[in-house]
């Protein structure tokens, strides 16, 4: 496998709080993959550096042959507005715009025009179920339907990556399943590769694969006999 | 498990026939064992003798002669009084699972590597059952099923989790 994404000795401190100390791991492109932990294990921390988010004190980051903690910042948003989506456990969306206005934005960054732009994110809405919601603003809808609308902003710009962080952390469990089955199926349909930051272990059952980090590094690979 | 009483309850929608009770077992309980033929003959016998089910006739479809089976008063109030009750709630603990968990804590050795071993083995069969779940055909009975075994393997899991966190406390208990 030609890994896709890389964490080799990341170390990230926070103050005195050191939040990573060594992580190292590898994902391949259209994995699907739960990095999963206790709380203050580092987890996030690691997704923030993988997504270009946060640049570690030490160790490199690589999207295929980036190095993403070389990159200026200008690089690094460029790079997540093209080739990542992001969703946020509260979806992270912008509050003054509608829902379908959140979604075309992050076409219009990748060069499509205004019309062109509103047209397919009407159609990304619907594709998750939620283009009755393209009038109205975050905070006229559900927490379901925030992060279908999230996650149609994660989608609709054909990212090789999609970067989740606990995106079913404010759901109940069903609309939970709901929206995270609507996701992997959409990444699996167009082998996109998934990072999914979750503490529930039936989310993380729904990944190929778990990474676990603890205590600020990815524990070992377990072999397991049955 | 409860077979004669699940057997009484399928036949509250109707007179059937033994194949057909068997094959409604099975599809509505997809995550019990399949329920063997001789079972469900000698299982209608018992219940017959015990007036609970009656023969109501014999179908004959193209294959084997089917004698076909109904409730009788006394076998609808049975089945009444048992889903009146409730289930006992299991004991749980000594299970082999807990047995395994608590002794590698208490044992020395690496409690870590074999409870990270555990937790591998459980999220495997975790993702088989939400594969399993998540599948396009998959009737809302195995949705049912697998959920009750996600959510199972999930209570398992997290006392696990605690039980690392509990580590110390075990440890000093056992110095004491």
């Amino acid at each position: 496998m030609t890994p896709l994404l890389q964490a080799r000795d990341v170390s990230v401190s926070f103050g005195r709080t050191r939040a990573l100390r060594g992580a190292s791991l590898a994902i391949g492109a259209g994995e699907i993959v739960a990095i999963s932990g206790p709380s203050g294990s580092g987890k996030s921390t690691l997704l923030h550096c993988l997504a270009g988010i946060l640049v570690p004190d030490d160790g490199e980051i690589r999207y295929g042959e980036t190095r993403l903690d070389e990159l200026d910042e200008d690089s690094r948003t460029r790079l997540r507005r093209e080739v990542f989506g992001i969703v946020f456990q509260f979806g992270g969306l912008v509050p003054e715009l509608t829902a379908v206005e959140n979604v075309a934005v992050s076409l219009m960054f990748g060069g499509l025009g205004r019309a062109e732009a509103a047209a397919a994110a009407l159609d990304w809405l619907g594709r998750l179920g939620v283009d009755d919601c393209a009038p109205l603003r975050p905070g006229d809808l559900s927490g379901g339907q925030v992060q279908r609308v999230a996650m149609a902003r994660a989608l609709a710009h054909g990212p090789k990556v999609v970067f989740a962080d606990e995106p079913t952390g404010a759901l109940d469990s069903v609309a939970g399943e709901e929206v995270l089955g609507l996701l992997l199926g959409t990444a699996r349909d167009h082998g996109t590769t998934v990072v999914l930051v979750t503490h529930d272990n039936r989310i993380a059952a729904y990944a190929d694969r778990e990474i676990v980090v603890r205590d600020g590094a990815v524990a070992a690979s377990p072999v397991v006999t049955r | 498990m409860a077979t004669p009483l699940v057997l009484l309850a399928l036949l509250a929608e109707g007179a059937k026939h033994g194949y057909e009770l068997k094959r409604e077992h099975d599809e509505r309980l997809p995550g019990a064992k399949p329920l063997p033929y001789g079972q469900v003959y000698s299982t209608l016998q018992r219940l017959e003798r015990d007036g609970f089910v009656a023969v109501a006739g014999v179908v004959q479809e193209g294959g084997p002669e089917r004698t076909v089976y109904e409730l009788t008063p006394k076998g609808t109030e049975k089945l009444q009084a048992w889903l009146a009750e409730t289930e006992p709630p299991l004991p749980y603990v000594g299970g082999a699972l807990f047995a395994r968990v608590i002794m590698a804590l208490v044992a020395g050795g690496d409690a870590r590597a074999a409870l990270d071993r555990q937790r591998a083995a459980h999220l495997e069969r975790m993702r088989e059952l939400t594969r399993a779940k998540t599948a396009s055909d998959a009737s809302a009975a195995a949705v049912l099923a697998s959920d009750f075994a996600l959510l199972h393997l999930d209570a398992d899991l997290r006392w696990m989790e605690l039980a690392v966190r509990r580590l110390a406390d075990l440890t000093e208990e056992m110095n004491r």
